[in-house]
């Protein structure tokens, strides 16, 4: 049956050889493949062996729960709240585009975004940290988590996750205090104050938040799990606890505060103030107007929400004015005048100057408010009925060598940081003859090389200095116009300077305690700079505010004539010009003749300070004090 | 068969006449298959972690029964029916367009209950056989080019489809095994050469010619998975990312394995751990010395395969037998040499080791071929009275 073709001999020497190569090639491939296996498993097993380790070893940290934060009776501004976060986890999500996208589509209805902005959001985390969870939104209601779990397979690599978020129980009370948490940025985590801070990990951005860091932030916790090639948990292998940050109590007063917030939004609602031990620096009382809810914050904040709290036409409310702004302060510069006055030799609380209601310096005419000539006065009854006149013909002779009155605003913390625990604080400004004639220089170069139009020149091009430092400018300083920028803060820090000898630096923090509310550190009280003014210099101006307070014909004394508790205090009206409202200031020291705090107040369009800050002063220290304003009003409140 | 010259070699019942150490690297490969696939696969299947090797005794078992059937048939009326397996090849490829299902965008089996049966696995041992025959009937005009051509073009229609399926690997075996038929019917070496430069410029025009003609003859992820291999870690995620971690989990086997603690298959780091990478399995559970072990089964295995090639009574079974060690030595080579990162991954499964049914009783087949093969020389031989 067999064709002839197949009868030859099988075994031909050619087929011999064929076989042989044949043999020879597979035996070449085994040894090929036996040295590459030799290679891997027996030389570089070790590296191998890790490498497995670290594909199926992964560490998820947990975040620590920052520490509270309690005002001085205990009270608590800033605590937790487990919120719950929508992530998606990238090994789940579908690798196509358009699936990924109908995620989202379905995702956006639930949690109110458009769906093309959960895209970007979760595209751009994906980018800063390729495996991790991306956050689509971080605090969602129940009734959306069940729905999104009860959906599990419409839903592909959704998760549901824990988070801490902020809370801040009274809303607008202190917002402007705490700042807020974040997560940590990169160049942050170069700082070795931030050592055990991994990327990823949550703090403080802002404000006390920011701070004290380092104590509320608490030690991060970590798991160790085993995972599989789709990141699915498979076992537990070792777990840190998270360890929760400390407390921090601040000398803020919760009721003062209130009380603060509140005169000042019964003003024209932009406006600061400040509340200070003026023994030991501690701050009871810190606020801004307009003020808002810092729950805002406390998840990823909208840039419209942001944008909104920043823009003038809202009053910016996410400035806090107590420390960052820089406003004329009017009258209650006078102090400062004063104290220069006395410590240069250029009167002594006795030197009795004529007021005749004006003063005129150079080619130009300066007035009392409404004409008022006060006659013959010397500091003590200046300060009390608040003469300009006064204090101009001061400001005039101060403008000499040395420039006492910059020097002595200087000392007295104006154009400087008082240093409170606020990254925020900003220094404020005291116009100076150097300041002033190298920016009019500046102004001159301007203009001679670009020769702009009037117009231009109105519109700043060339700068807002167009003359030099005259003596004008150190008039108007003495009675705090002009260029002057400060905020309560530095005022109360300056007042607390004269009625103690030293200038305090203010402080809210004040100790560190665990969740029981027991001291771990107290947080030390920072020293004072000692006021080189003599003694009865300072007392002759503190008299001359007492009688401001309390005497007849004392700017101040409609206010407080029925107030049970007695106070020095000074007004103060700055002209802001531009057709602007005028800014109206007050600064007390209470109670009299041993006063324990100051109470410094601004409303940005009061008018006088007497119609405005006065009674907003007058309602923080009835809190001070405990006073009950009902029974005030009825022993006849402020007259105009 | 005179009982003249029975001897004691030939008393035994006729299973005995098998090749022992054929048969010895065949049941150790299967013991080492069902072993590793149950290995590789504990968890894949909740409640139950035998899914996978139950499946694959059961394969294991058809493809036993075949090979013994085979091996007591005389392969040599194969030759007659040359045509009829050519055609039948053929026509299986063919039904698995019209009826074939679809797996990760790859149309290569057909659904038959519980079994997907895929024709290209099959169409190996049909295309030995049908050009063993092809050749044999121009055994005298072997020096012809256009014998060359001419069988050579019979393998090129069947490669060609299954690379369509698409089935990359598939096609590769088929030419593997119409140059060893070739070559072992002593095809001249001039007509080597101009093969392989056909095939020189044949990659030329399908890697860089075609795509840069914008003419699509191998799908993007194929070109990808045949060059990730040069090097894995430009692409971790993808192609490269199959070979890294089939490279860790043999690495990390190291001299004896990791036993229980092999997470690179457990935790499914390691991509097809019971088809194409089981000897990635091999490595990571059993080290060196198992990787060792099992490559000694297969050499055993092609050795006795050149062993039963020259043996063979007849042109034709050397032919298959030469057709049946070329299937299995490149299936070898390309699949380990994928695991361990030297070749590019085609999707060619390890002959007896990797889960699947139509390449189990397909390999098992071609060794009942080969037993075949050994038993007809062993009778002719006995005839002879050598």
């Amino acid at each position: 049956m067999y064709l002839d073709d197949d009868r030859r001999p099988t075994l031909t020497p050619q087929l011999a050889v064929r076989v042989a190569i044949l043999g020879g090639v597979a035996l070449a491939a085994f040894a090929v493949i036996f040295f590459r296996l030799w290679f891997l498993q027996v030389l570089s097993g070790d590296k191998y062996v890790a490498e497995a380790q670290g594909n199926q070893l992964r560490e998820i940290r947990v975040q620590a729960p920052r520490g509270d934060i309690v005002d001085r009776e205990g009270r608590v501004l800033v605590r937790n709240r487990v919120g719950l976060a929508i992530e998606v986890t990238p090994e789940k999500l579908s690798e196509n585009t358009g699936e990924r996208r109908a995620l989202y589509r379905r995702l956006g209805p639930l949690l109110d975004m458009r769906p093309r902005a959960i895209e970007r959001r979760v595209n751009e985390q994906f980018k800063e940290l390729p495996f991790s969870k991306a956050t689509v939104k971080q605090d969602v209601s129940l009734d959306v988590v069940m729905y999104i779990e009860e959906r599990e397979e419409n839903f592909k690599g959704v998760e549901v996750d824990p988070v801490f978020l902020r809370e801040y129980p009274h809303g607008e009370l202190g917002a402007h205090l705490f700042g807020y948490v974040g997560e940590v940025s990169a160049e942050d985590l170069k700082d070795p104050s931030y050592s055990g801070v991994q990327s990823g990990d949550r703090v403080g951005k802002a404000g006390l938040e920011s701070e004290y860091d380092q104590f509320l932030r608490g030690q991060s916790g970590a798991t160790r799990v085993q995972v599989d090639a789709l990141g699915n948990l498979r076992r537990e292998l070792r777990k840190d606890q998270p360890k929760q940050g400390s407390q921090l109590r601040l000398s803020l007063d919760l009721d003062v505060q209130r009380a603060g917030q509140e005169a000042l939004a019964g003003g024209t609602g932009k406006g600061a103030f400040a509340v200070m031990d003026i023994h030991n620096g501690e701050v009871l009382g810190l606020g801004s107007q307009p003020s808002y809810d810092p729950n805002l914050f406390a998840k990823v904040v909208r840039a419209s929400d942001y944008n909104r709290l920043k823009a003038d036409e809202t009053g910016a409310p996410l400035t806090n004015r107590a420390v960052a702004a820089g406003y004329p302060t009017g009258s209650t510069f006078k102090l400062i005048t004063a104290t220069a006055a006395l410590e240069s030799g250029l009167i002594t609380p006795d030197t009795p100057l004529n007021d005749p209601g004006k003063l005129t310096v150079g080619d130009q005419v300066f007035q009392n408010a409404g004409g008022v000539a006060h006659g013959v006065l010397s500091l003590r009854q200046a300060l009390t009925v608040s003469s300009d006149v006064f204090f101009y013909q001061l400001g005039r002779d101060l403008n000499r060598k040395g420039m006492p009155l910059q020097h002595w605003a200087h000392v007295l913390g104006l154009g400087r940081r008082t240093g409170i625990d606020l990254p925020e604080e900003g220094p404020g400004f005291v116009p100076n003859p150097h300041w002033r004639d190298s920016q009019y220089a500046k102004f001159q170069r301007c203009v001679d090389r670009t020769n702009p139009t009037p117009t231009e020149i109105s519109l700043g091009k060339c700068g807002w200095q167009d003359r030099p430092w005259s003596v004008g400018d150190n008039v108007n300083l003495s009675v705090g116009q002009g260029d002057l920028a400060a905020n309560p803060l530095q005022m109360a820090v300056a007042y607390a300077g004269i009625a103690t000898g030293k200038v305090m630096r203010p402080r809210l923090g004040q100790r560190i305690e665990n969740s029981a509310g027991q001291a771990q550190q107290q947080l030390e009280a920072p020293m004072a700079r000692k006021l080189n003014v003599a003694p009865e210099y300072r007392s002759a101006i503190l008299d001359g505010l007492r009688g401001a307070a309390s005497a007849p014909g004392g700017t101040s004394t409609p206010v407080f004539q029925t107030f049970p508790v007695q106070i020095a205090g000074k007004t103060g009206t700055a002209e802001k010009g531009g057709g602007r409202a005028d800014q109206s200031w007050y600064v007390a020291l209470a109670p009299w003749p041993d006063p324990k705090y100051v109470v410094a107040v601004t409303d940005e369009a009061g008018g006088f300070g007497a119609d405005t800050a006065a009674p907003m002063a007058r309602r923080i220290l009835a809190e001070l004090f405990n006073v009950n304003e009902k029974q005030l009003v009825q022993g006849g409140g402020p007259s105009d | 068969m005179s009982t003249a010259v029975q001897d004691f070699r030939d008393t035994g019942p006729r299973l005995l006449r098998l090749d022992p150490l054929l048969l010895l690297a065949t049941l150790g490969l299967i013991a080492a298959s069902l072993y590793t696939v149950r290995k590789a696969t504990l968890g894949d299947i909740p409640h139950d972690p035998n899914y996978y090797m139950n499946r694959q005794a059961i394969y294991i078992g058809v493809g036993l029964v075949l090979m013994v059937l085979l091996s007591r048939f005389d392969y040599s009326r194969l030759r007659e029916w040359k045509l009829g397996v050519y055609g039948l090849m053929i026509g299986a490829i063919l039904l698995v367009y019209m009826l074939g299902f679809s797996a990760r965008g790859s149309r290569r089996a057909i659904e038959f209950g519980f079994f997907n049966f895929q024709a290209s696995e099959l169409g190996k041992v049909l295309l030995i056989v049908a050009l063993a025959g092809f050749t044999v009937d121009r055994a005298r005009r072997l020096g012809d080019r256009e014998t060359t051509s001419r069988i050579v073009l019979l393998a090129l229609i069947p490669a060609m489809l299954v690379v369509a399926q698409p089935d990359l690997g598939s096609g590769l075996v088929y030419l593997a095994i119409v140059l060893a038929v070739l070559f072992v019917a002593g095809t001249k070496w001039t007509h080597f050469a101009a093969l392989g430069a056909l095939g020189a410029v044949a990659i030329v025009v399908v890697l860089l010619a075609a795509p840069a003609a914008g003419v699509e003859v191998l799908k993007p992820y194929q070109v990808d998975r045949l060059t990730a291999f040069l090097n894995p870690s430009t692409n971790p995620v993808d192609e490269g990312y199959q070979i890294n971690q089939s490279l860790t989990a043999i690495g990390s086997g190291g001299k004896t394995g990791r036993g229980d603690e092999s997470t690179q298959t457990k935790l499914n780091f390691l991509p097809e751990h019971h088809t194409d990478f089981i000897f990635s399995v091999v490595g990571e559970e059993f080290g060196f010395v198992g990787a060792a072990l099992v490559l000694s089964l297969f050499a055993l295995l092609i050795w006795r395969a050149l062993r039963i090639l020259t043996t063979s009574k007849n042109f034709y079974g050397a032919l298959v037998a030469g057709g049946i060690t070329a299937m299995l030595m490149f299936q070898v080579f390309v699949n380990v040499g994928m695991t361990i990162g030297i070749m590019p991954i085609t999707g060619v499964p390890l002959p007896l080791m990797s889960y699947g049914g139509s390449s189990v009783i397909t390999t098992l087949m071609a060794i009942g071929l080969l037993q075949s093969i050994h038993a007809q020389a062993r009778e002719t031989a006995l005839a002879k009275g050598l």
